[in-house]
């Protein structure tokens, strides 16, 4: 039953570890130090400041601080000489653009103010999502520190006039002499930029572009190729899927740019629909987590597992390995061919037979759901061909080299064949928006500008097109890689004109340039997207099994790369909201690590101890690939596969970043072929301990192990909820007089009529929560949340007003049940660690929850903190004395305590502490100063905004108009804001649906914020 | 803001001792002639109607200075190129062909319904210009400052005196009380050093008034320091050096420019917005100069001529990269640094919009009486108290506008009120303006 889970955040709670206990109990896991200047008796004997000599610096302080409060600064006022006609200062202008840096690829809006740009959100009108990698990139505009300034020559700064001259007369050089150059790029995914780059290519016939993106998707392209004769990745509309299954492929994540809105589409119980959505994985992935089946197998067996799957359903015999799983996947057959069209299967295996016999699976079950129309053109990488560019450069053809935006120098396995090679290049440029080793490496360093400061265009899905313009003027002597490359072959057309004259004649037709502009998007009618069609060719999938099976090496231990949600491939490294950004699984910031499982990391000796301040701590391991090896801290993950560990990618960047950010190892070297699965891996124990910046410990429940609630798709279908023993979302008990009572019935407040005017409430459905974390990085970029770094993490004094909470469930009963089933400790360990091997994940989003009945309010000595009537937990920060107790006494954990000055502060080097950094700070909102509290404050800038355009325009509030920075972040629909007064708002119907709970709803808080329980297909109907 | 006015004082003495210099240094030397003010009244007067848009007497506009055009060019020929310049240049006339050219080919209107005796009025007003009046020196003294200081000086006085009143009687009492009780006095001569001598001793042995006595000084000393500690941080009447003595008393109070003319944001945004330099423009093209009346009372006895104030337009010139002499523009800019007077604390959210345009408050009901302003000062204090005082007692305005339908119907039964304050509809929660 449902009800009686245990839920769970940490290994360490299953053990029965009397510090987590401890720590559940303390809401700030520091003390104060006090200990360290007071107990220290010698030093106290010892110290030259005498009682005078302290009265005297008190007397001092205290005059000079009344003083220098006495007389206030003087502050300038500079208008604009000319103001620009759309620039009001004061009020915020929103832009419609996209996102297209080689990994990331969305259509967005952008906000600015008086000309900066300040926050990124999904344009929802062209299906755009955000992740926090996309939500976090207006950030990265800032880096004065990373950024390319200055066209530089060997490290010396020349003019772009004489850098367009050097290299156009070094390229017609090469061109006489027909020596080959390269044109490396990632991938742009866009059609302007394809005819400039052919242009180019025409004007110097010696120039050959290759497409590389440092983590590859090559093989599922070549895949799609060899099957469909077009070289793209398929599209998968899992919003119409009945049965999913997933082997290793994070379509959550990054697989493929991410499926999260079509996947979660497919999944709403209200339907009555729910897709069945089983994952086959060896790593704990974002995917996995949200899977109704997770199946647990070594990286060896998912791959001959996918073969089996094959000869399933076709019941053609093909080359393969029986592995452990095999009965599951029989199941799944039968599945799958239950859905038949309806069914669909992917893999995350970077191969092309693996890749291929994915296709052949989906093509015997007839899917619809892969789509091979509107096929996806990102990820254009190709191993081969940067397999032979690699080759070249060894053997010393290929004289010139122009990279753009990328970096093999720290995300190729080989990475010393570039550094070497292109020392000894006749012409080596790189064009790149940031500093990087490539860059340093190379003859000529031209900054491009950032996609916030360009023109552009992109392609992402047959038929969909997006525009890109720029939304600040370029913040340092730049150029984009258009203009750059139209000004040496030889064209002095601006990109903007040109790109103008190229939608026009070969997009719009006779659409306005002017109405695609303001919308960022156009959607180009059928009759162009036609010829697109394909007819799959035949393929022998006897021999792609055969080779597919000889690729496989299993070993002892198998190695799984994959991308991190806040990461990704690295670009973004020095981007503090993104290493500060708590990885959803494993709750860690500022690392990467490798996931091991339970049962190999006890083999081997590897643990996660508690220190006492609740940070969590590892040992080194010696990961050997191939000859190459790296030293990682182990991370015990409970849902890795036994003989498998993890590693992500895009950390150990060192180059031109801040000291801060250079953390984690670099995993690239391991990367052999570009292929995810490495086979033959051996570990070893090293020596010294590593420092965890963990948020998993420190938020515990408190035995309050009723927080979830989750529902199978049948009981929601046929179980009451409110049904006293069955019951999925029963309401809570307390003892009152000796005697069980609803514990509505009973308060300690006095009600207030919450009928007049607004009440604000937010619905999170857990259902349709995938934990990718972009409502997270929305929320540090609207409420200028400060990024504290990786010590203060540690210890707990991290500031996000809204953090994602990772629980762990097993169906089992945990320590408590086996206590009482008298198993001993070894006994209960062991019992406990199978459960752990494979547990279910929930996600839950926690905020401040906005009590109508709040505790905080009730203890605050200065009444800094107090109701207002549109439901809003109100925060005076200016009032705020810092007393904590208020913290203290919030039963959801959710206040911050800015122990430090955030901003201006050389001990936190981050975006608050340099003239550009700051551009990004949201002005309607303070920026909080040492010794004050603060928490979410459900985005009251935001909803004092709504109403006072309403005013303005003196009209009532519109529909679900009002909104707050998560929810609008959201692309799932997880969240959703607004008026319950309201009686149209969506959240108005969500607060009285039978899914909705309050957490710890037995403390008769009321808070504002509802969640909506889990309901996961069990497929048992 | 103390060393700021401090220095305001010692400028003004400088600049009002250097305005003196200037006005012994030059000899004023009126012409006496006859001139005949009806008919340089009726020119001036269509003068400013009529051309004063494109021409000054002294300096080049848009066309040249008239000033003396009539001993330039023949009185025919002015009549024939006023009256419609194009006929006389498509006659062929070189003269008109040549200041066509010169002025870069900018048609001037023609000007058919003028009578010859209009335009020789015209003409006889740019030969004599302006008459020359007696300027009478403003000799404002510097009294002001004592009529308002007056009331409460007074005030004090009169409470001290009460208070030594109120002791002597105490003491005569005591006295009398003393006597009463026996202890006799050998001497009955009044001596004021023995009566306070006796207060004081009579004060010291009765425990009554020794209290009170603590107590009062206790209180005023309370009073003293509270009253000091919160005006800490409260700016009321900052009145800092702008870059340009600009007069809100000339552009509000007496031209009567409207305020959101130039603070166009504050209907749109949180901010007033202080006007950028192209708004200036719009009106400064072609005003480089202020009428030879025109004084801007700085106060202290600081005043501003004509010759100071052009001086100031030309700052504008400067800021917006205007080149007055050949009327065009530089490209090269410099934005005005103005001081900032009205500073809210960064934890203050405040919106004009709000006040001006959804409740429709009056700028002058925080702001003051700005048009009566020669130099603007911060009015209110600014401190929360007079926000929340103003919230208290104001009634929302309602009227037509359909966000507060609703509300207002509900909180007016809430209440039993016919029109709810801004407090009722919420305006006192700290959320409201914190975050």
């Amino acid at each position: 039953m449902a009800s009686n889970k245990k839920y769970w955040k940490s290994v360490e709670e299953l053990k029965d570890s009397s510090i987590v206990e401890t720590l559940s109990k303390n809401e700030f896991v520091e003390e104060i130090p006090t200990d360290q200047f007071l107990g220290d008796k010698e030093t106290l004997e010892n110290t030259s400041t005498s009682r005078r000599d302290f009265l005297k610096y008190v007397g001092f302080t205290t005059a000079a601080a009344s003083l220098a409060a006495c007389e206030g600064p003087v502050r300038k006022s500079i208008p604009y000489v000319v103001k620009p006609n759309d620039v009001i200062p004061g009020v915020a202008d929103w832009y419609a653009t996209s996102m297209a840096d080689g990994y990331d690829f969305a259509n967005v809006l952008v906000k600015t103010r008086e000309g900066r740009p300040i926050q990124i959100m999904p344009n929802k009108e062209a299906n755009g999502t955000t992740s926090a990698r996309v939500q976090a990139a207006v950030l990265s505009l800032y880096d004065e520190k990373l950024r390319l300034q200055n066209p530089t020559k060997g490290g010396e700064e020349i003019s772009w006039a004489d850098a367009d001259k050097e290299i156009g007369a070094k390229l017609n050089e090469l061109k006489e002499a027909d020596q080959p150059v390269v044109l490396l790029t990632g991938t742009m995914a866009s059609p302007s930029t394809s005819k400039i780059v052919d242009e180019f290519l025409a004007t110097y016939p010696n120039v050959k572009h290759v497409v590389y993106d440092a983590v590859s998707e090559s093989g599922a392209a070549d895949a799609f190729e060899a099957m469909y004769g077009q070289r793209a990745l398929p599209n998968y509309h899992l919003d119409k899927a009945k049965t999913i299954v997933s082997f290793g492929a994070d379509f959550l994540g990054d697989f493929h740019g991410g499926f999260e809105k079509q996947y979660i589409d497919g999944r709403k119980p209200e339907t009555g629909h729910m897709s069945y959505h089983v994952q086959v994985e060896s790593n704990m992935s974002l995917t996995g987590a949200n899977a109704d089946k997770r199946i647990v197998a070594k990286p060896s067996d998912v791959v001959f597992a996918l073969i089996n799957l094959y000869k399933e359903i076709t019941g053609v015999s093909v080359p393969s390995n029986a592995t452990p799983i095999d009965a599951e996947i029989k199941q799944l057959a039968k599945e799958l061919k239950k859905s038949g069209s309806k069914g669909v299967v992917m893999t995350g295996v970077n191969d092309i037979n693996a890749q291929l016999i994915s296709l052949a699976i989906n093509r015997a079950l007839g899917s619809e759901i892969l789509g091979i129309n509107n096929s996806l053109n990102i990820r254009q990488g190709s191993d081969e061909q940067v397999e032979k560019l690699v080759s070249d450069l060894k053997s010393g053809n290929v004289s010139g080299l122009i990279t753009y935006n990328v970096d093999p120098i720290y995300t190729h396995a080989n990475s010393s064949v570039f550094a070497e090679a292109i020392k000894s290049l006749a012409l080596s440029v790189a064009i790149s928006t940031e500093n990087n080793e490539t860059v340093n490496a190379s003859t000529y360093a031209l900054p491009a500008s950032h996609f916030l400061e360009s023109w552009g265009d992109t392609h992402f899905t047959q038929g969909n097109y997006g525009l890109m313009q720029p939304t600040i003027q370029p913040l340092f002597n730049t150029r984009q890689l258009q203009d750059v490359l139209l000004k040496w072959s030889g064209n002095d057309t601006k990109y903007y004109n040109y790109i103008k004259a190229f939608w026009s004649s070969e997009i719009l037709k006779d659409a306005s340039w002017n109405t695609a502009l303001h919308n960022g998007f156009y959607t180009a009618s059928v009759d162009t997207v036609v010829d697109n069609v394909v007819t799959p060719r035949d393929i022998s999938i006897s021999d792609v099994a055969l080779l597919l099976k000889r690729s496989v090496n299993p070993s002892d231990f198998e190695l799984n790369l994959y991308t991190k949600t806040g990461l990704g491939d690295g670009k973004q490294a020095n981007n503090p909201w993104l290493q500060e950004f708590p990885d959803p699984i494993t709750r860690a910031s500022w690392d990467n690590y490798l996931t091991m499982s339970m049962a190999d990391a006890k083999a081997l000796g590897f643990s996660n101890p508690v220190k006492d301040n609740g940070a969590i701590d590892g040992d080194y391991a010696k990961v050997s690939v191939n000859g190459v090896s790296v030293t990682v801290p182990v991370m015990v993950q409970p849902g890795q596969a036994k003989g498998s560990v993890g590693l992500s990618l895009g950390y150990g960047r060192t180059f031109g970043l801040k000291e801060e950010m250079q953390v984690g190892v670099n995993a690239y070297p391991l990367y052999t072929n570009s292929n995810n699965i490495q086979y033959g891996v051996t570990i070893e124990k090293a020596s010294g301990t590593h420092k965890f910046a963990c948020t998993q410990v420190q938020k515990t429940i408190a035995g309050r192990h009723d927080i979830l609630k989750v529902a199978s798709l049948k009981e929601y279908k046929t179980v009451d909820p409110k049904d006293h023993h069955h019951g999925w979302n029963k309401p809570a008990y307390v003892s009152y007089d000796h005697n069980e009572v609803e514990a509505n019935t009973i308060d300690l407040w006095d009600e207030h009529n919450r009928e007049v005017g607004h009440h604000f409430n937010l619905s999170i459905d857990l259902t349709s929560c995938t934990g990718c974390g972009a409502c997270v990085v929305a929320c540090h970029a609207e409420n200028n949340v400060p990024v504290v770094g990786k010590n203060e993490v540690r210890v707990g004094r991290d500031m996000h007003w809204l953090r994602i909470d990772r629980y762990y469930s097993s169906e089992v009963e945990t320590r408590e049940e086996a206590k009482e089933l008298g198993l001993s400790r070894g006994e209960t360990y062991e019992a406990l660690e199978t459960e752990a091997e494979n547990p279910e994940v929930t996600f839950q989003p926690m905020m401040c929850q906005h009590c109508n009945h709040a505790p905080c309010e009730t203890v605050c000595p200065v009444a800094a903190t107090s109701h207002g009537r549109q439901g809003q937990n109100q925060m005076a920060y200016n009032r705020c004395v810092g007393t904590r107790y208020c913290a203290n006494n919030c039963p959801y954990r959710v206040r911050r305590f800015n122990w430090f000055n955030y901003a201006n502060n050389n001990e936190f080097d981050f975006n608050m502490n340099n003239e550009y950094g700051k551009m990004v700070l949201n002005p309607d909102v303070v920026v909080r100063s040492r010794g004050v509290m603060e928490k979410c404050s459900m985005c009251i800038q935001m909803t004092q905004a709504t109403i006072l355009k309403a005013k303005k325009e003196g009209r009532a509030v519109n529909t679900d108009e009002f909104e707050t920075a998560c929810s609008s972040a959201c692309t799932t629909g997880a969240m959703v804001f607004g008026d319950v007064n309201n009686k149209k708002d969506e959240v108005a119907a969500l607060a009285e649906d039978k899914r909705a709970y309050n957490v710890l709803d037995y403390l008769q808080t009321k808070p504002n914020v509802i969640y909506q329980v889990k309901i996961k297909n069990t497929n048992e109907a | 803001m103390k060393s700021v006015a401090l220095h305001n004082r010692l400028t003004r003495i400088l600049l009002r001792g250097f305005t003196i210099l200037l006005f012994f240094g030059f000899s004023l030397s009126s012409f006496s002639q006859d001139i005949d003010e009806a008919r340089q009244k009726e020119g001036k007067k269509l003068f400013k109607s009529l051309c004063a848009s494109c021409h000054k007497l002294d300096k080049k506009l848009v066309g040249p200075a008239l000033g003396g055009v009539e001993e330039r060019r023949e009185n025919d020929w002015l009549i024939a190129w006023i009256r419609n310049n194009a006929e006389l240049r498509a006659s062929g006339d070189k003269d008109a062909i040549a200041i066509f050219e010169e002025y870069n080919g900018s048609n001037m209107t023609a000007f058919p319904q003028l009578t010859d005796q209009n335009i020789n009025d015209i003409l006889y007003y740019t030969t004599v210009g302006e008459i020359k009046k007696e300027v009478v020196a403003d000799n404002t003294t510097t009294g002001g400052g004592s009529a308002q200081g007056t009331a409460p000086e007074w005030l004090i006085y009169i409470l001290a005196a009460a208070i030594v009143v109120a002791f002597l009687m105490i003491a005569s009492l005591l006295k009398q009380v003393s006597e009463l009780k026996g202890n006799t006095t050998p001497e009955t001569q009044s001596n004021i050093r023995r009566d306070l001598q006796e207060l004081w001793v009579g004060v010291k042995n009765n425990t009554f008034l020794k209290v009170m006595s603590t107590i009062l000084l206790l209180l005023i000393g309370a009073y003293v320091v509270f009253g000091t500690i919160f005006q800490v941080g409260v700016d009321q009447g900052y009145q800092p050096i702008q870059p340009i003595a600009f007069s809100h008393k000339i552009h509000a109070g007496d031209n009567k420019i409207d305020c959101q003319y130039c603070h166009s944001s504050a209907k749109h945004s949180k901010h007033s917005g202080i006007p950028t330099v192209n708004i200036c423009m719009n009106c400064h093209k072609n005003i480089s100069e202020v009428a030879e009346t025109t004084v801007v009372d700085m106060g202290d006895g600081y005043v501003l001529g004509k010759e100071e104030l052009d001086l100031e337009i030309a700052k504008i010139y400067k800021a917006a990269g205007w080149d007055a002499d050949n009327l065009e523009y530089t490209g090269d800019t410099k934005p005005i640094k103005w001081v900032r007077i009205h500073n809210l604390p960064d934890f203050v959210y405040f919106n004009h919009s709000q006040h001006v345009t959804v409740q429709g408050v009056k700028c002058q009901k925080c702001h003051g009486p700005v048009e009566e302003m020669e130099e603007l000062y911060q009015h209110s204090p600014l401190t929360m108290g007079w926000c929340i005082d103003c919230h208290r007692e104001t009634k929302v305005d309602l009227k037509g506008n359909e966000y507060y339908a609703k509300i207002h119907e509900q909180l007016a039964k809430k209440y039993g009120v016919e029109k709810v304050t801004a407090a009722q509809l919420g305006g006192l929660e700290c959320g409201k303006c914190h975050y």
